[in-house]
């Protein structure tokens, strides 16, 4: 074989399927993640959407590390993740809330039925203050640092092996 | 019979229901000036829906994307620039958020591309037609 440009196509196809098998045992991230990370939180003040439960603005996240979690009655993986913030709430951490798209009954609905771990709740109803923090769905949590800056950003559902990872997190940024 | 039967309909029903809640009143709703919603709608065409990746926040169906139109349309309301609401949408979302990509280090390539698989194409043409002209 004295022509080695024979030899290209067979090459081109090796490289093919390494891309191929890469991408089928390392599947890309897909999630669309907030470019705020470091950065202070935006500008936002919320109404209150249940009685007795202020509204949350950027000026509460001050004196210690929060979460802030993004959420919302109609959302199903938001009903699983509930006994996750429960604990996080019982170790000690404050979280607030920001529901998205939401009426109160709803919410009310929502939390005596799974809990409610929340200090403050927000009311979002056009997603305006969930797009100014780069959230791109429901549920997501930030970890908002007590200088009022964002450290980390959970998408998804949090899952019980997930929560002494973010107590950690929220010791390690105190 | 039909106890099973409400149960799957039950079961099937859920995944719809995660889509519920009122989309913002200019998701749907034009603006009045023509000349700002031609500009919106051409902004929304090269805006990326965050739950439904492959869409534009214009095709898209999901909620979501009717709020990220009622941004925009609003903002556009309020007379600001459509580069602006772009350059603020990728300040928060990276620059996936954005099907018009700027030519810069990272995207050279993707410009470039065409130019040489032409370049390239042109090179192999002109073999094959000599090689068939000497036959």
């Amino acid at each position: 074989m004295r022509r080695p440009l024979l030899w290209v196509p067979l090459a081109g196809f090796g490289v093919l399927l390494l891309i191929v098998a890469v991408g089928l045992f390392r599947p890309a991230d897909r999630a669309v993640h907030s470019t705020l990370i470091d950065r202070p939180l935006p500008d936002f003040g919320l109404k209150p959407i249940v009685p007795g439960k202020p509204g949350l603005s950027k000026d509460d996240f001050t004196g210690q590390p929060r979460l802030l979690n993004v959420f919302a009655s109609w959302c199903v993986p938001c009903i699983a993740e509930a006994p996750q913030l429960l604990a996080l709430k019982r170790a000690g951490i404050p979280i607030e809330a920001i529901a998205i798209r939401d009426t109160g009954t709803d919410v009310q609905a929502f939390l005596r039925r799974n809990g409610d771990p929340y200090d403050r709740i927000g009311d979002d109803p056009a997603s305006a203050t969930q797009l100014a923090l780069g959230s791109s769905g429901v549920p997501e949590t930030f970890l908002v640092d007590a200088k009022g800056v964002i450290r980390r950003q959970y998408i998804g559902d949090i899952r019980a092996d997930q929560v002494a990872g973010i107590v950690a997190a929220v010791e390690a940024a105190r | 019979m039909i106890r099973p039967l409400a149960v799957t309909l039950l079961l099937l029903a859920v995944p719809v229901q995660a889509q519920t809640g009122t989309p913002a009143p200019l998701a749907d709703t034009q603006l009045p000036d023509p000349r700002q919603e031609a500009q919106a709608k051409a902004l929304m065409e090269t805006l990326r829906c965050v739950v439904c990746q492959g869409q534009s926040i214009a095709d898209s169906d999901a909620t979501m994307a009717g709020d990220m139109r009622a941004l925009v349309r609003t903002r556009i309301a309020e007379g600001q620039k459509p580069a602006a609401i772009r350059q603020w949408l990728i300040d928060r979302y990276g620059r996936y958020i954005s099907y018009d990509p700027p030519l810069d280090a990272a995207t050279w390539p993707l410009w470039i591309a065409p130019a040489l698989l032409l370049v390239l194409g042109g090179w192999i043409a002109r073999g094959s037609f000599r090689r068939s002209r000497g036959r």
